[in-house]
C-alpha cells in the first residue's frame, strides 16, 4: 500500500543546499465515512492520502500538483499538523513530529506555516489587519504592545502593504492585498517552511504574478522552503525546483522540475501537461491533446492496482492487478521516479483513451 | 450582417454608494460558426455584458443596441426575451449547480426545457431527445443517467448536462460564461474539446467569457479584451497573442508564468483594477500603465484600427505601429512616451517604476 | 461581473470611502451609519432612551408631582365614593388606583424594575448562552451531545411551573425573578450561537488560527466571538422585551416582585378588579408595557437589517426599480438611457 520514494528523490533541485528540512514517510490519511442512524459507525474510509513519501530540502520549493480529490491539500494539512495522520511519519529536522499534542507541536508551528488559497476566507473579517498579522506573536507570546506593533508594521512593509493600514479590516483590501496579509502572517515567526495551498488560484493573472514575485523574493531573503500546492501547471513550473504529481492519494511521478516537465513518464502526467491551457494559439493548435475519459474515481472505493488504470490510454491487465512501484525508470536521472508499469517513452504518442470506465456516480 | 451585432452597450447599476458603471460603451459582432472570446479580470464587466443581452442583469440601466438576427434584444419585453433565451441563445454558466435544479431529475429538466418552448413535442419525444442529447455530450449510459439527480453527477458531468440542456433547442448562439473555471485541467480539456466539436458540427456562434488566456488561445477566433467596462483591444486571436497593442493586453500576456521563463521574475501589472464607481479620468488603465502619456490622463481613447486589415483595434493613444512584443515595437512605444510625457504623467510613470511590485499604494 | 461583485464594488467604495482615513471603519461604524437611515429604529431608540432616562431619574419626576410611589393619598386621590380618580384630577396626571396612589409615579417607578430586569437578565442570559453555544459548537463531540440535550430540555421546560415552585420554596422576590428569566433566556441564544459556531469553525481563518498554534479558548473567544456579535446583538435586543413581558407576567401572577413595590405587572394585577370603573388604571401601565416592548422589537429589527448589508442593497435595488418604472412610464416604455453615462465615442 505504501510506496517509498528513494531517499534523495524530490530533493535534488536547482536552489537550496539540498540539506533535508522535512521528510514525509509513507504517509496515510483515511477519513472515516459515518453511516446515518442513531449510533453512527464507520461504514467506509475515504482514502485521501495513501502512502506518500517526499522530502523537502532547505531553501527549496517542491511543487505538488494534482486535480481535485488527489489528496494534495490533505497531505499539506497532515504535514502542518492540522489533522491527525492515520499512519506514516513526518520528520522535521530529524525529529518525528507526527501526531504530537498541541502543546508539544507548538515549537514546530513556528517553523512550519501555511498560506491559504482563499484570500477572503482565510482572514477573519471582524479583526483588524494589525491583529491578524500580530496573531502569531500573541499566540507564541514572543512580542507584545509597541514591540508587536512595530514588528507587524515591518512585516506589512516587507510584503508590500502600507504599514499605516494597520488598523483596517480585511474587507478594505483587494484580493491581492489580502493574500499579502496572509503572507505577512505566515512570515511573522520566521518559519523555515511555508506550505502554500493554492496561494494564487483565486487571484487574477496580473495580481497572481505580483504575489509569485513576492514569494520568490522572500525565499531568497530568508532562505525559506516552500511546499507549493497548485493545480496550475505553469505556475508550479515557474516556482518549483522539484515536482510531485499526485493522483487519487498516491504519487504518480516525482522528480526535478525539468525532467518531469520535459520528459514525463507517467501517462497521467502526460495527460495533465497536454491538457493545461497555454496562452499561445500556435502551440495550442500544434499540441496533441490527450483527452482522458471519465472522471477521477471516488477515493472511497479506489480502483485496485494502479489507481489510474481505468482512465489510462496504456492500461493493460497487469495495471489492474498490481500496484506499480515508484521507481527510477531507465534513462531517467536518479531523482526522477515514476509509478507506472508501462512508462511513456520519448517520442511516444498517447492516444485518447477509449475506455468508458472510471465514471463516478 | 452578423448574427449578433452589439453597439455602444452601456450598463450601470445604481447602488446606495453610487453608480456602478459596469459596461461603458462596448461594441462587437459575432458571426455564425465563429467564436468570440471575451477576456477580462474580475470587475471588467465581461459577465454583466452578456447577462444584459439576455435580460439576466436585473436592476441595471441599459442603453445601446444588440441586434440579434434583426431584432434588438434590448428592446424586447421580458416574455419575448424568454422565448429567445434557450431557443435562439443558450447560456452555459460557470457553476452548473446553480442552473440545474437540485430536486428534479436531469432528464426531466431537459424535457421541460424542450416542452416549455414547443408544446407540440410530446413528453415521450422530448424524453427520447434528452437521451440523445446526453449521449451527444458524452455522458455514458445516457438512458440510465437521465433519471439521475444533478448531485449524482460529477462536476464535469454536470457541465456536460448543462451543455446538453443548452443544445436542446438547437440555438444559434451559445454564451459560455467561464464554463471550465471550476473544473480540473483534464476535465476542462474534455469540455473545450466537446464545445469545439459541437460548434463545428452545428455551425453555432459561440461567445466564450473567461479570465483564462489559455482557454481563449485554444478556442476563440476573435478576442475582445475588456478592462474597467470597456474594450481595451479587439482582434483576431493571433494578433492579440503575438501583436498586442494595448499595454493592458501586453501586461496580461507577460504576467502569465510561461515555460520559457521558468524561474525568472514575472512581470506583473502594477496596482489593481479601479473601482467601477470611482473611475480614473482619461484612460481607465493609466494609473497602472508603464506607457502613460499626457493625454491618457484626460482623454479616454476609443477603439481605433491599428492593423492593416482594420480588424485589429485598440483603445490606446500609443502610435498605431506600436503593436507587438518585439524590440522595434517597444522602441516605437518608448519614443512616443518620451515625446508625450510631462509633469503629471511623468510622476505617475515614476511611481509605477518605483514600486513595480507593490499594489499597496493604489488604495491610499 | 456578477451582482455580488457589484455589491463588493459598492462595499469597497463604501469602506475605503472618500476620506480613506488611516483608521479602519469598524463594523460598528457601518452599522450605525445604516441604522441612522432607519426611521422606525431611530424613533424606537429615542423612545427607549427617554424611557431609560425617566426610569433613572424617577425620584426627580416624582418630586415634580409631589407624590411618592407607595404613598396613599386618600384625600385627593380618591373620589367621594372612595373610588380612584381619573387622569388630571387634583394633580394626578394619569389618575390614581384604588388606594389613592399616583399611577403616573407608579408607572415610572415600575419602568425602573422592568428595564433593570430586562437588561440584567439579558446580560446574564446572553453571556451564558454565548459561552455555552461557542463551547458546544466548537468542541463538538460528546460535550456538544450532552449540552445540546440540556438546551433542548430547558427549552421544553414549562417556565411557569418552575417559577411557581421556586417562588414557593424561596419566596417570591426580585432575585428569584431574575434567576428564572435568565435561566429561560440563555438556551435560545445558545442554540443560535451553536449553529453559527458550527459554520464559523469550518472557515479557513479558523484553520489559519489553528495552524499558528492557537488553543481552543483563544479560537473561541478571540477568533470566533467577534463574528458572532451581529446575531447575538440582534438576539439580545429582542430578548429584552421578552424579559420585560416575562417579568410583568410573573408579577401579575404574584410570583415575582411583591406589592406594594410598583412594577408594571403589579399595577396591572391591581387593575384587574377596577378597570371597569377606572379605565386609566389598566390602560396606562399596559401602554407603557406595549410601547416599551414594541420599541425594543423595532430597534432589534433595525439592528438586524443594519448588521446585514444585503437588506440595504435590496432596498436600494427596489428603489432604483421604482425610479426606473416611473421613468419608463414617462418615456413610453423601453429601456431607459443612463443620463450619467459619458458620451465617449466608441467604435
Amino acid at each position: 500500500m505504501s510506496e517509498t520514494l528513494p531517499s534523495d528523490a524530490a530533493t535534488a533541485g536547482h536552489g537550496g543546499s539540498g540539506e533535508e528540512l522535512i521528510r514525509v514517510d509513507s504517509l496515510v490519511k483515511h477519513f472515516p465515512v459515518r453511516g446515518g442512524g442513531l449510533i453512527s459507525r464507520t461504514v467506509a474510509q475515504v482514502q485521501a492520502v495513501d502512502g506518500v513519501s517526499l522530502t523537502i530540502g532547505r531553501g527549496q520549493t517542491i511543487g505538488l500538483v494534482g486535480e481535485t480529490g488527489c489528496g494534495k491539500s490533505t497531505l499539506a494539512r497532515c504535514i502542518a499538523g492540522l489533522i491527525p495522520v492515520t499512519s506514516g511519519t513526518v520528520t522535521f529536522e530529524g525529529t518525528d513530529i507526527t501526531n504530537l499534542s498541541r502543546r508539544r507541536m507548538q515549537p514546530y508551528r513556528r517553523e512550519i506555516q501555511m498560506i491559504f488559497q482563499d484570500p477572503y476566507g482565510s482572514l477573519n473579517p471582524r479583526r483588524r489587519v494589525g491583529a491578524i498579522i500580530g496573531d502569531p506573536f500573541a499566540v507564541h507570546k514572543t512580542a507584545s504592545g509597541a514591540e508587536r506593533k512595530r514588528a507587524v508594521q515591518e512585516l506589512m512593509e516587507r510584503v508590500g502593504l502600507n504599514p499605516e493600514h494597520y488598523n483596517r479590516y480585511p474587507a478594505e483590501f483587494s484580493g491581492g492585498q489580502r493574500q499579502r496579509i496572509g503572507v505577512a502572517r505566515a512570515l511573522a515567526l520566521r518559519p523555515k517552511l511555508i506550505i502554500c495551498d493554492e496561494p494564487v488560484s483565486a487571484l487574477d493573472v496580473s495580481i497572481q504574478a505580483q504575489v509569485l514575485n513576492l514569494l520568490a523574493d522572500l525565499q531568497q531573503d530568508y532562505g525559506l522552503s516552500y511546499l507549493f500546492i497548485a493545480h496550475d501547471l505553469e505556475v508550479v513550473r515557474h516556482v518549483s525546483d522539484s515536482v510531485v504529481v499526485m493522483y487519487l492519494g498516491r504519487v504518480a511521478e516525482a522528480g526535478p522540475r525539468d525532467p518531469v516537465y520535459d520528459a514525463p513518464r507517467h501517462p497521467y502526467t502526460n495527460a495533465l501537461l497536454s491538457a493545461a491551457p497555454a496562452a499561445d494559439p500556435d502551440a495550442a493548435a500544434r499540441r496533441q491533446r490527450i483527452i482522458l475519459s471519465g472522471d477521477v474515481p471516488s477515493p472511497i472505493n479506489p480502483p485496485g492496482g494502479c489507481r489510474f488504470h481505468p482512465r489510462c490510454p496504456k492500461a493493460q491487465d497487469l495495471c489492474g492487478q498490481q500496484v506499480p512501484p515508484l521507481e527510477v525508470k531507465a534513462g531517467d536521472p536518479a531523482a526522477h521516479v515514476t509509478a507506472c508499469h508501462f512508462p511513456v517513452q520519448a517520442g511516444e504518442v498517447l492516444a485518447s483513451s477509449g475506455s468508458t470506465g472510471g465514471q463516478t456516480r | 450582417m452578423s448574427l449578433l451585432e452589439v453597439s455602444d452597450l452601456r450598463v450601470s447599476f445604481p447602488t446606495a454608494d453610487g453608480v456602478v458603471r459596469a459596461v461603458r460603451g462596448v461594441s462587437f459582432n459575432v458571426d455564425t460558426g465563429r467564436t468570440l472570446g471575451i477576456v477580462g479580470e474580475s470587475g471588467s464587466g465581461k459577465t454583466v455584458l452578456t447577462q444584459t443581452l439576455l435580460g439576466l442583469a436585473p436592476g441595471g440601466q441599459v442603453s445601446g443596441r444588440a441586434m440579434f438576427d434583426g431584432t434588438d434584444l434590448l428592446a424586447l419585453r421580458p416574455d419575448q426575451l424568454r422565448k429567445v433565451r434557450g431557443a435562439e441563445i443558450a447560456v452555459i454558466f460557470q457553476d452548473p449547480l446553480t442552473s440545474l435544479h437540485p430536486l428534479y431529475k436531469v432528464g426531466w429538466q431537459i424535457v421541460e426545457m424542450i416542452r416549455s418552448h414547443d408544446k407540440s413535442v410530446s413528453r415521450k419525444q422530448a424524453a427520447e431527445r434528452a437521451v440523445e442529447l446526453l449521449a451527444r455530450v458524452g455522458i455514458p449510459q445516457p438512458r440510465q443517467r437521465v433519471s439521475d439527480y444533478p448531485h449524482q453527477f460529477s462536476g464535469g458531468m454536470r457541465q456536460r448536462a448543462m451543455i446538453a440542456m443548452a443544445l436542446a433547442l438547437t440555438p444559434r448562439l451559445i454564451i459560455a460564461d467561464e464554463p471550465t473555471t471550476a473544473l480540473d485541467a483534464t476535465v476542462q480539456a474534455q469540455i473545450l474539446e466537446l464545445l469545439m466539436d459541437l460548434q463545428q458540427e452545428s455551425r453555432t456562434a459561440l461567445i466564450m467569457i473567461t479570465h483564462d488566456l489559455g482557454v481563449v488561445a485554444d478556442i476563440a477566433d476573435e478576442v475582445l479584451v475588456m478592462y474597467a467596462g470597456r474594450a481595451a483591444e479587439k482582434a483576431g486571436k493571433h494578433d492579440i497573442f503575438y501583436a498586442p497593442h494595448h499595454p493592458y493586453t501586453k501586461g496580461l500576456l507577460e504576467s502569465i508564468p510561461n515555460s520559457s521563463a521558468a524561474g525568472d521574475r514575472l512581470r506583473p501589472i502594477t496596482g489593481q483594477p479601479p473601482s467601477l464607481i470611482n473611475l480614473p479620468p482619461g484612460c481607465a488603465f493609466h494609473p497602472r500603465c508603464a506607457y502613460v502619456m499626457d493625454r491618457c490622463l484626460t482623454e479616454e481613447p476609443a477603439l481605433a484600427a491599428v492593423g492593416a486589415d482594420g480588424e485589429h483595434r485598440s483603445a490606446c493613444w500609443l502610435p498605431v505601429a506600436a503593436a507587438g512584443t518585439a524590440g522595434d515595437a517597444e522602441a516605437i512605444r518608448r519614443r512616443a512616451v518620451e515625446q508625450n510625457r510631462h509633469e503629471a504623467a511623468a510622476r505617475i510613470a515614476a511611481a509605477i517604476a518605483a514600486a513595480p511590485e507593490s499594489e499597496g499604494s493604489a488604495i491610499a | 461581473m456578477s451582482i455580488s461583485e457589484i455589491q463588493f464594488q459598492a462595499q469597497t467604495v463604501e469602506e475605503t470611502g472618500a476620506a480613506a482615513g488611516i483608521e479602519g471603519r469598524s463594523q460598528w461604524w457601518l452599522t450605525w451609519r445604516r441604522l441612522r437611515h432607519d426611521k422606525m429604529a431611530m424613533i424606537s431608540l429615542a423612545v427607549i432612551i427617554a424611557m431609560a432616562v425617566i426610569a433613572i431619574v424617577a425620584p426627580a419626576f416624582a418630586g415634580l408631582t409631589g407624590h411618592a410611589p407607595n404613598t396613599v393619598y386618600p384625600n385627593q386621590g380618591l373620589s367621594q365614593s372612595g373610588g380612584p380618580v381619573g387622569p388630571g384630577t387634583h394633580g394626578f396626571l394619569l389618575g390614581t388606583d384604588e388606594l389613592g396612589r399616583d399611577i403616573f409615579v407608579r408607572i415610572i417607578y415600575g419602568a425602573r424594575v422592568s428595564l433593570f430586569v430586562g437588561i440584567i437578565t439579558t446580560v446574564i442570559g446572553t453571556t451564558a448562552g454565548v459561552s455555552m453555544g461557542l463551547i458546544t459548537g466548537y468542541l463538538g463531540g460528546w460535550v456538544d451531545a450532552v449540552l445540546a440535550r440540556i438546551i433542548d430540555a430547558v427549552l421544553a421546560f414549562p417556565y411557569v411551573v418552575l417559577a411557581l415552585s421556586l417562588a414557593v420554596v424561596l419566596g417570591p422576590s426580585l432575585p428569584v425573578v431574575i434567576a428564572v428569566i435568565s435561566f429561560f433566556s440563555w438556551a435560545a441564544i445558545s442554540r443560535v450561537v451553536r449553529g453559527q459556531a458550527l459554520s464559523i469553525k469550518e472557515r479557513e481563518y479558523i484553520e489559519a488560527a489553528r495552524s499558528l498554534g492557537a488553543g481552543p479558548w483563544r479560537i473561541m473567544f478571540i477568533d470566533m466571538l467577534p463574528n458572532l456579535i451581529a446575531p447575538v446583538l440582534v438576539l439580545a435586543t429582542l430578548s429584552i422585551p421578552a424579559a420585560i413581558t416575562f417579568e410583568a407576567t410573573l408579577d401579575y401572577l404574584g410570583l415575582g416582585v411583591q406589592p406594594p413595590t410598583a412594577t408594571w405587572g403589579n399595577i396591572l394585577a391591581g387593575a384587574q378588579a377596577y378597570y371597569s370603573v377606572a379605565w386609566w388604571y389598566l390602560v396606562f401601565p399596559a401602554l407603557a408595557l406595549v410601547i416599551t416592548t414594541i420599541a425594543f422589537n423595532l430597534l432589534g429589527d433595525g439592528v438586524r437589517d443594519a448588521m446585514d448589508p444585503r437588506t440595504e442593497r435590496i432596498f436600494a435595488a427596489g428603489r432604483a426599480r421604482k425610479r426606473r418604472k416611473q421613468a419608463a412610464a414617462v418615456s413610453s416604455g423601453g429601456p431607459t438611457t443612463d443620463p450619467a453615462a459619458p458620451s465617449a465615442p466608441t467604435a
